[in-house]
């Protein structure tokens, strides 16, 4: 413990990432350049998310990780171990304990409150990059506000599958201005995104942070005769019986065999431990595990 | 009645070599002009300054706009530019891969403009992509294909379809026929004096090919070494050059 600064990064390097942060807050969607400093983890597994929560975390808070909904996998017991051991914050698995939570790909299932912070983990931090590959183009189109060209993207997924068939990273326009890239969350998240907690939004190797502050008005581009359609798999959690979240498909076996879970692990322990049990699942032990 | 393009004294240098100078003159709106002369007589410096891709170095170029009459283009402000060039203007450059999106069907290249002036219904916007596929003689069921799947002339007209689907009112031409063979181009010289008949288009042609000048302009512009040193109506110019390098220019043509 002794030999970090509290939360890894050093306090000038903190300070950048606030002022960052305070800026991305105050222009929700923008994104906003900061010095993205080398972590102790390769470009992808969330290096930009690990400073953002660095730069929020204090020592009274609890923390949360999830990775694609769970709480048990590298990149989740990964990162946090590494504010365990850098931090001493508290951590928990549970979403309404967690005052600062980071995550990849997911939102959680319960609602969050005023009193929370969600951290995102962002790859591509440009919403129009495959579209336009002059980043120089489109900053001033993001400063100009012309998107048409996002809408060509849409266009295009209607042509080819008959639907708007992008599923993740589905863009958004923040408070009627800029056009923002959720981070590749499923498409099932996206009205969640206007939220009592605050998002922030981290990007690493591409070194720009962007933040929703609470509240804020977010919505899913789309056409008037193809609305956008939040959409999860047609079926019940196997394991809790919840038919409102966002379900993993798992097989089981090389005979066509697959069961649907939750892909929210916290809320679908939660809701196993209330006694809510689903067509493949076994009553709730406690340490079952 | 107003002009719809005013260009006065426009000039562009580069460094100390001269890109073009002293270029004055009035487009009236439903007239095309022809700008002709070699290769490096500034031509396509012209055009790209009228055009907003470069900054003059002197001059005027006021366009009369539909909000706000006559404006100065170069000295508003860049949004209120760029907003003309997806509405009121269009460029159809010499190589349609300039001026295509490659990675995008016809269907999207096509309606690219009108979702960028705010058009958010898909059928709409698919209907009126395929109506100007035809206009231009693209099979309907090209629609979800690929420039990359069209011959060079398919991706020229298809050029054309996604710069006119707007209906703007002024486009620049850059060599519009260049790096076709003859048939084809015969075939598009056809279909760009229609639409600009038929929809009352002001253009200006940038061009090295007599046969285009004659066929689509009104009026010509023959430049030398950066300046303009003979215009005129199109016959008139052609049938009766006056200055030593048209009468060049114009007896280099090859009779067949």
């Amino acid at each position: 413990m002794t030999d970090y600064n509290f939360a890894y990064l050093d306090e000038q390097t903190k300070r950048m990432i606030r002022r960052a942060i305070l800026k991305a807050l105050a222009i929700p969607g923008y994104q906003v350049p900061f010095a993205s400093r080398e972590m102790p983890m390769p470009y992808g597994w969330g290096t930009g998310g690990v400073q953002v929560s660095a730069a929020c975390l204090t020592p009274g808070d609890t923390f949360k990780v999830i990775d694609q909904g769970a709480d048990d996998t590298t990149n989740a017991v990964s990162i946090r171990k590494f504010f365990e051991k850098t931090a001493g914050v508290a951590t928990s698995e549970q979403t309404s304990k967690a005052s600062l939570i980071q995550t990849r790909h997911r939102i959680p299932e319960e609602p969050l409150t005023e009193d929370q912070i969600l951290v995102y983990q962002v790859p591509i931090p440009e919403p129009l990059r495959f579209l336009e590959p002059s980043e120089v183009e489109t900053r001033k189109m993001h400063a100009l506000e012309e998107y048409g060209l996002m809408h060509v993207k849409l266009y295009e997924d209607i042509s080819q599958h008959g639907a708007i068939a992008t599923a993740y990273a589905y863009p958004v326009k923040v408070e009627g201005r800029y056009v923002m890239d959720p981070s590749p969350i499923p498409k099932f998240d996206n009205p969640k995104l206007s939220m009592a907690a605050i998002q922030l939004f981290g990007a690493g190797r591409e070194q720009r942070i962007y933040a929703l502050p609470p509240y804020t008005q977010v919505i899913s581009l789309d056409f008037e005769d193809h609305p956008f359609e939040a959409t999860k798999a047609d079926h019940d959690c196997d394991l809790c019986g919840a038919a409102d979240s966002y379900l993993d498909e798992v097989i089981m076996d090389d005979a066509g065999g697959r069961m649907f879970v939750c892909s929210d692990t916290d809320y679908c322990r939660s809701r196993r431990a209330a006694g809510h049990v689903g067509a493949q699942g076994a009553p709730y032990e406690e340490d079952a595990a | 009645m107003t002009p719809l393009l005013n260009v006065r004294d426009l000039a562009k240098f580069y460094g100390s070599r001269r890109g073009c100078e002293g270029v004055s003159f009035d487009l009236w709106p439903g007239e095309v002009m022809g700008i002709v002369g070699e290769s490096g007589s500034g031509k396509s410096t012209l055009l790209s300054c009228l055009a907003g891709h470069l900054a003059p170095d002197r001059g005027e170029v006021i366009f009369d706009t539909q909000l706000h009459g006559p404006r100065d283009t170069l000295t508003m402000s860049e949004p209120e530019r760029r907003m003309l060039m997806r509405t009121d203007w269009a460029f159809v450059h010499q190589h349609a891969r300039d001026g295509l999106r490659m990675g995008v069907s016809a269907g999207g290249n096509v309606g690219e403009r009108l979702m960028a002036v705010g058009a958010r219904h898909y059928g709409q916007i698919r209907d009126q992509a395929i109506d100007w596929l035809g206009r231009v003689e693209i099979a309907a069921d090209r629609i979800d294909d690929k420039p990359q799947a069209f011959s060079g002339g398919m991706q020229q007209r298809l050029q054309i379809a996604r710069n006119l689907v707007t209906g703007p009112r002024l486009v620049f031409m850059d060599e519009p026929t260049g790096g076709l063979d003859v048939s084809v181009q015969a075939r598009l010289l056809d279909l760009l004096r229609g639409l600009v008949r038929e929809m009352g288009l002001s253009a200006i042609i940038v061009t090295h090919d007599l046969a285009v000048v004659r066929l689509l302009a009104d009026r010509l512009m023959v430049m030398k070494d950066g300046r303009v040193v003979e215009e005129g109506l199109t016959d008139q110019v052609l049938d009766d050059p006056q200055h030593g390098y048209t009468q060049l220019l114009v007896s280099s043509v090859l009779q067949v």
